[in-house]
C-alpha cells in the first residue's frame, strides 16, 4: 500500500516537473508546477510529516506561486519571445547534476543497510509539529537564524529596488537618491 | 473487508451529511442576505416566490441551472472550465476537520464513530489555511482565462489581497495556537470548555480579544465581501474576475463564495468563541435529566455563533462603502499586520509567565 502511494505521488511529481519546463505556455507550466507542489505535500503525509505537508502547500503552493502566476499575467509573455537555445548553460547544469545523481544512485546501495535507523524517530512520529519545533530552536537554530536574516536582506533589497524611482523623481533637486548609488 | 466497507459506508454517510447542512446554509444565506439588506434599507426584500419569498433560492437556483452556458471567443477553454472548481473544491473540502458537536465516541458494529468529528488530523486549522489558498486559484485562472480586460484586473486584485489579507488570517490564529499548545481544533475546541470567559475571545492569560477583530476583519477580505470586494467591484470592473460566467459555472463562484463564508465563520466560533461549548459549564439538557440528548444543545450553540457571525457579513455589506485599492493595502499591511504580530508577542510572553507562575 505505501509502496503504491508512493509510486503513485512519484511518477506525477516527475511528470509534472517535467512539464514545468517543457510546457509552452507559462500559466500552464505554473499549473504543473502547483500539482507538483500538492504531489510533494502527498509524499510528506505518508511520511508521516502532516506540518511540512501543510507548510509545503501554504507557502509554495499558496503564496509563491500566486505571485509567479501573477507575474506570468501581469507581463503576458509572448510564447516565442522566451525560448532560445541555451546549450551552454544547460551543459553546465546538467553534467554537475547527471554525475550527483549517479553518486546518489552508487551511494544508496550502502545506505540501504541505515534504512532500520529510521524506526528510532518513531516515538517523534506522533507529533510531528512538536519534534519540528524543538530542532528548529535547539539543534538548527543558527540556520534557521541565518534564513531568517537572509530573507530579510532580500526583503530590504525589494523595497530600496522598489523605492528608488519614486525617491528620485520626488526629490530632484538632491544629488543622489537614498539607496541609488 | 465488510469492516473496511462499513467504516467507508459511516464516512461517505458523514460527508453527505455536512455537505447538505452546508448546501442548505448556503441556500439559506443567499435568501437571508437579500432580506436582511432589504429590512436594513427598508424594503422588503425577495416577496414573489413563495410566502415572504421564502422559496427564492430555488427560484434561484433553477434560473442559473437552465441558463445558457456562454464561453467567450479567445478564452482558454480548459482553464475557463477548471476555474469554477477550482474555487469551489477548496471551499468545500475545509469542513472536514471542523467539530460541529461535543468529542463523542459511537459504537456502530464494532467500529468506533465520532459523530460530530469527521477527521481529527493534528494539524487541522493549517489544513484550513492551505486550501483557503488554494482557492485563490480559481479567481485568478477565472480572471485570466476569459481573456477579457475586467476579468484579468477583477482575478489580479484578488490575487494581491488574498495573499495580503492571509498572511493576517494565519497571524491571527497563533495566538490561539500558543494558548492550546495544538493545531487541532477539536483540541482547541476542548480547551475552551467552561463558563464563556474561558472562551479564548477572553481567556486568561492573554485574551485574543484583538485578533478576533483582526480575523473577522481578513476574512471579509478573504471571502471578497463588501467593504473588501475589489476583485468584483460592480461600479469599476462590471463583475471583476466573473465577468464572463454564466449559468452553472457561475453558481459555482457564487456557492463557493458563501461556502467560504461558512467556513471561515465556523473556524472563527470554533477558534475565538468555544466552538460547541455552551456559554456555562456543561449543557442544560444534561442537568434536566437529558444527557443523550446535550448533542442537540451543543450543536445548536455552535450553529448560533456560526450564524451570528454570519449576520456580520451581512451588517457589513448593507453598512460600509467600499474601500479603495491603496486604502485596502495600507490598511491590510500597516494596521492589521503589526496588531497581529504583537499579539503574538504579547501572548507568548503572557503564557510564558503563566506557566512560571504555576
Amino acid at each position: 500500500m505505501a509502496y503504491m502511494f508512493f509510486g503513485y505521488f512519484a511518477g506525477i511529481i516527475a511528470i509534472t516537473a517535467i512539464l514545468v519546463v517543457a510546457l509552452r505556455n507559462p500559466v500552464y507550466s505554473a499549473l504543473s508546477l502547483l500539482v507538483m507542489f500538492f504531489h510533494v505535500a502527498g509524499l510528506y503525509i505518508t511520511l508521516h510529516a502532516e506540518f511540512l505537508a501543510a507548510v509545503q502547500v501554504i507557502i509554495y503552493g499558496g503564496a509563491i506561486l500566486v505571485l509567479y502566476l501573477f507575474v506570468v499575467m501581469l507581463l503576458n509573455v509572448n510564447r516565442d519571445d522566451r525560448y532560445h537555445s541555451q546549450w551552454r548553460v544547460a551543459a553546465f547544469v546538467c553534467i554537475p547534476l547527471s554525475i550527483e545523481f549517479l553518486v546518489l544512485l552508487s551511494g544508496g546501495i550502502g545506505s540501504a543497510h541505515r534504512a532500520p535507523a529510521s524506526l528510532s524517530v518513531e516515538p517523534y512520529i506522533s507529533n510531528n509539529t512538536l519534534a519540528i519545533g524543538k530542532m528548529l530552536f535547539s539543534t538548527y537554530l543558527f540556520p534557521f537564524e541565518v534564513a531568517s536574516l537572509i530573507l530579510l536582506v532580500a526583503m530590504i533589497g525589494a523595497i530600496v529596488l522598489a523605492k528608488r524611482d519614486i525617491g528620485e523623481n520626488n526629490a530632484k533637486h538632491m544629488t543622489r537618491a537614498p539607496g541609488a548609488r | 473487508m465488510s469492516e473496511f466497507g462499513l467504516r467507508l459506508a459511516i464516512s461517505l454517510t458523514q460527508i453527505a451529511a455536512v455537505m447538505g447542512i452546508v448546501v442548505i446554509t448556503v441556500l439559506l444565506l443567499t435568501l437571508a442576505e437579500r432580506k436582511v439588506l432589504g429590512w436594513m434599507q427598508d424594503r422588503m426584500g425577495p416577496m414573489e416566490v413563495g410566502p415572504y419569498g421564502i422559496l427564492q433560492p430555488f427560484a434561484d437556483a433553477i434560473k442559473l441551472f437552465f441558463k445558457e452556458d456562454i464561453v467567450p471567443a479567445g478564452a482558454n477553454k480548459f482553464l475557463f472550465t477548471m476555474a469554477p472548481v477550482l474555487c469551489l473544491i477548496p471551499a468545500f473540502i475545509g469542513f472536514a476537520v471542523i467539530p460541529w458537536g461535543p468529542n463523542w465516541t459511537l459504537e456502530i458494529g464494532g467500529i468506533t464513530v465520532k459523530p460530530f468529528v469527521i477527521s481529527d488530523i493534528n494539524i487541522g486549522i493549517l489544513y484550513i489555511l492551505a486550501f483557503a489558498s488554494i482557492g485563490a486559484y480559481g479567481i485568478i485562472l477565472g480572471g485570466w482565462a476569459s481573456n477579457s480586460k475586467y476579468s484579468l484586473l477583477g482575478g489580479l486584485r484578488s490575487a494581491a489581497q488574498i495573499i495580503s489579507y492571509e498572511l493576517n488570517v494565519g497571524l491571527s490564529i497563533i495566538g490561539v495556537v500558543i494558548l492550546t499548545g495544538s493545531l487541532s481544533l477539536v483540541t482547541i475546541t476542548d480547551a475552551q470548555a467552561g463558563w464563556f470567559w474561558n472562551w479564548f475571545i477572553f481567556a486568561l492569560p492573554a485574551p485574543q480579544i484583538f485578533v478576533f477583530v483582526v480575523y473577522v476583519i481578513s476574512s471579509v477580505a478573504e471571502t471578497n465581501r463588501v467593504p473588501f470586494d475589489l476583485p468584483e467591484a460592480e461600479s469599476e470592473l462590471v463583475a471583476g474576475f466573473f465577468t464572463e460566467y454564466s449559468g452553472l459555472r457561475f453558481a459555482f463562484f457564487f456557492l463557493a463564495e458563501y461556502a467560504n463564508m461558512v467556513l471561515v465563520s465556523c473556524v472563527a466560533a470554533a477558534l475565538f468563541l468555544g466552538g460547541w461549548n455552551a456559554p456555562y459549564p456543561g449543557t442544560i439538557l444534561e442537568l434536566l435529566g437529558m444527557p443523550s440528548l446535550a448533542w442537540v444543545e451543543n450543536t445548536m450553540w455552535f450553529a448560533a455563533k456560526t450564524y451570528s457571525l454570519l449576520f456580520l457579513f451581512f451588517w457589513l455589506r448593507a453598512t460600509l462603502p467600499r474601500l479603495r485599492y491603496d486604502q485596502l493595502m495600507k490598511f491590510g499591511w500597516k494596521v492589521l499586520l503589526p496588531i497581529a504580530l504583537a499579539n503574538i508577542v504579547v501572548t507568548s510572553i503572557a503564557v510564558f509567565i503563566a506557566q512560571h507562575m504555576k
